[in-house]
């Protein structure tokens, strides 16, 4: 390997440090070294992101090899996230098997608050980090090694903006917002709208005592990403919670009957 | 504060490409619809560069505009901010490119 410039063509013998001809494409390198001063440029256009996104194929596969369906759970903080989840894996857990992995900068406890709901759950401490991402998904995927046929809810750190960046390998991907944060958030926010397949508006029961203006947030919503479900429930009361479990039904897949 | 975690990305992929280069310069292009602060990524750059092959690297970020086009005119417009809108009103957009977060070359010594 040539030990400048990092590439696959042996260096040319002994001598200084880049002592072997250069050619302007190495073969099979994918890079092309430009003439420039003292050193020399290598050209890499690589996609930042393209470790994560790797990884992230390699989860779907593993998910999909398992009939697995996977879910991106994003929401800010205090958006009634793990209350929303708690009930969720309770009511459905009888007959469809729920596994969650947990991401948080920091402790275990909305991973005891699933395991006591009666869901298999793994704990993600991210630290620093403010998002999720494959490495660490793949990771706890396989310490949770969920069933086959079961739902895996990935509920990531509560954050509007850096998880929206990151591709854990999921199927589908909730928005769990509330009613209590204001109608604005979809403009505010939309990468992390944009890339919903679902928001879950959540809190619906506290709508009496708000000023919330429930049309225009469904008409920025619509607008900002047409193809987005938009589900308003409240976990407190359990309305309109059937119309979640129904698409949750619908997204995993269905186990081979005889 | 994802910029972090992507400037933590870009040392990663730069060392697994060059692993024993003396990386003298990073050469990045960040569209404005990206979702990352290139101010960000200048900030952490240094810190994140320290006690690795890029460390004292220059970094130079390039902005390109972004270019979108409508689905329902089927114009074609410059978005002048992160949230593209066509001025017939539609949000309904594909964007051509502005999305990109690419190393785009290094320099080494």
């Amino acid at each position: 390997m040539c030990t400048t410039c990092g590439c696959g063509e042996a260096a040319g013998g002994a001598g200084p440090a880049h002592a072997h001809v250069h050619p302007e494409q190495h073969d099979g390198s994918g890079h092309t070294h430009l003439p420039g001063g003292s050193g020399h440029t290598v050209v890499l256009q690589q996609k930042v992101l393209a470790r994560n996104d790797d990884l992230a194929l390699a989860n779907r596969a593993w998910l999909a090899a398992r009939t697995i369906s996977a879910i991106n759970l994003m929401s800010s903080p205090g958006a009634g996230k793990s209350a929303l989840l708690e009930r969720t894996v309770a009511d459905l857990g009888a007959d469809l098997p729920v596994a969650v992995i947990e991401g948080d900068q920091e402790t275990a406890l909305d991973a005891d608050r699933i395991e006591q709901a009666g869901a298999r759950a793994v704990q993600i401490n991210t630290g620093a980090g403010c998002h999720l991402d494959a490495g660490a998904v793949g990771e706890a995927l396989r310490r949770l090694d969920p069933v086959p046929g079961s739902l895996v809810f990935i509920e990531n750190v509560g954050n509007l903006v850096c998880p929206a960046l990151f591709d854990l390998g999921e199927q589908a991907r909730v928005v769990i917002a509330s009613v209590t944060e204001g109608a604005d958030k979809p403009l505010k926010y939309p990468q992390m709208f944009r890339a919903a397949d679902v928001v879950l508006l959540n809190k619906t029961d506290l709508l009496p005592y708000l000023d919330f203006d429930s049309v225009r947030y469904e008409a920025d919503l619509a607008a900002l990403s047409p193809g987005t479900l938009l589900l308003p429930v409240s976990a407190a009361t359990g309305a309109h919670l059937p119309d979640w479990y129904a698409w949750l039904r619908r997204l995993a897949a269905p186990i081979p009957t005889r | 504060m994802h910029e972090l975690a992507i400037t933590e990305g870009v040392v990663d992929a730069v060392q697994q490409r060059l692993p024993d280069a003396t990386v003298t310069c990073v050469r990045l292009e960040i569209g404005p619809l990206s979702g990352v602060a290139a101010d960000s990524v200048r900030f952490c750059f240094d810190l994140v560069a320290e006690g690795t092959n890029l460390s004292g690297a220059r970094l130079e970020i390039s902005e390109p505009p972004a270019r979108c086009r409508c689905h329902r005119c089927g114009t074609e417009f410059a978005p002048d901010g992160p949230f593209p809108m066509c001025r017939c009103g539609s949000m309904e957009v594909a964007v051509l490119c502005g999305d990109q977060l690419t190393i785009t070359s290094v320099e080494v010594a």
